[in-house]
């Protein structure tokens, strides 16, 4: 047996342990947790979209903290189903590498998208 | 022929096919959210200050069907952990109750959809425009509720607590007037109850639509965004369905290939309550 098979079917086995029936045993309380963490972020959401942060938080008007605070929550919630539900924190190499192009070509879709309103020159009629 | 490594994890990746290729689509299905989420980015801030819809959208219903959402990744990463513990009942209710919550997102999606299609605004020929929900018993005109728009004939429509203002909005103040809206699911649904009814006669009538996806930008990046989610929904739910059902023979025979085939839909489940985490806010709170 190669070196490389050795080391996949120990990687095989790590991962029977990791997913075996007494690992999973474990994490039926920490699933339970993060359900509830997410219900709670939901009203978090809620109440914070009601609360005008520009009022105490620096940058006034200019910034629209709502929005920010908004995705701020959004993407804890995100991480913790990516994370913990679809068991993301651990994870095979192959999954990290195939999500790595995806990551870097989302963030360049957002950041064209945010580049071009910059750089836009329609101008609002004022009527 | 059978297929390789459908059950036991490919030496190279460490993981069965299914897995592999259940990221992959995942992984596309992220970009194609994304790029309509960018496409709302540039309607949003392209469109002209003042103009842009707020709180047309139930709150209520919308964190409801958060919390319905969110309940059912729960149990669905518990109907595969009971599998994994080889607890195939408690795997089955947990899932049924997974499919009643798809249910139930789905009824509270109808009924905002069926809100927004009985909502119409009026442009009448005095200039005037009489914004609200169509009282259908009281309406004698033949109103449609899908393009093409045009009446026909005689007869009078009735909106019930109608929004009227005496001038089309041309003007960035008059048409946040407008975007208010009697919406008697929102939160002004107090005030909209203070508007009393009013009739048209069809003769009146300039033009017309109700509000669904051709009414402005704001509605159809709403219904593109949340139809497509919809379509994830059901599409979701037929495949655990179908799992938890016409195929559960497949756990007495192959209860690995059975579990790996609950964790694949699962994990395409969490995507679908991951899209929604971010669609909730971005439509109904900002």
């Amino acid at each position: 047996m190669s070196n490389s098979m050795q080391h996949a079917e120990h990687s095989v086995a790590h991962d029977d342990h990791d997913h075996s029936a007494e690992e999973v045993r474990k994490h039926v309380n920490r699933y339970l947790l993060i359900g509830l963490a997410l219900m709670i972020g939901t009203g978090l959401t809620v109440w914070a979209a009601f609360i005008d942060f520009g009022k105490f938080l620096p940058g006034g008007e200019s910034v629209n903290w709502n929005v920010i605070v908004a995705l701020i929550i959004a993407c804890a919630k995100g991480f913790l189903v990516v994370g913990f539900f679809m068991h993301l924190i651990s994870e095979k190499k192959m999954i990290y590498s195939v999500l790595a192009f995806t990551v870097f070509f989302f963030a360049a879709l957002m950041y064209l998208t945010i580049w071009s309103m910059e750089h836009s020159n329609i101008v609002h009629l004022q009527q | 022929m059978e297929i390789p490594y459908a059950v036991k994890p490919r030496p190279d990746t460490g993981l069965y096919n299914a897995k592999v290729g259940i990221w992959l689509f995942l992984a596309s299905e992220v970009m194609l959210f994304g790029a309509l989420f960018s496409s709302y980015i540039l309607l949003r801030v392209g469109a002209p200050a003042g103009t842009w819809p707020h709180h047309w959208l139930n709150v209520i219903l919308g964190m409801i069907n958060t919390i319905v959402l969110i309940a059912s990744s729960v149990t669905v990463v518990l109907s595969w952990a009971s599998l994994k513990m080889g607890q195939f009942g408690r795997y089955r209710v947990f899932q049924a109750i997974t499919l009643l919550c798809a249910l139930t997102f789905m009824l509270i999606k109808s009924f905002e959809y069926r809100d927004k299609f009985n909502h119409y605004e009026f442009q009448l020929k005095d200039g005037s425009v009489v914004d609200g929900h169509v009282d259908w018993e009281k309406t004698t005109a033949k109103v449609p509720k899908w393009i093409p728009f045009k009446l026909s004939g005689e007869g009078k429509i009735v909106v019930e607590h109608a929004n009227v203002i005496s001038k089309y909005p041309t003007t960035a103040e008059n048409h946040a007037q407008l975007m208010e809206g009697p919406a008697p699911l929102s939160k002004e649904a107090k005030e909209a109850e203070e508007r009393p009814e009013k009739e048209i006669e069809v003769s009146q009538v300039k033009a017309f639509s109700n509000y669904g996806p051709w009414h402005n930008t704001y509605t159809a990046i709403y219904f593109t965004l949340t139809g497509l989610h919809a379509l994830h929904v059901v599409g979701g739910a037929i495949v655990i369905f179908m799992i938890w059902g016409p195929l559960a023979g497949v756990y007495r025979k192959d209860p690995v290939r059975y579990t790996n085939r609950v964790e694949v839909s699962g994990l395409f489940w969490h995507l679908v309550d991951l899209v929604w985490i971010f669609l909730f806010p971005v439509l109904y709170l900002l």
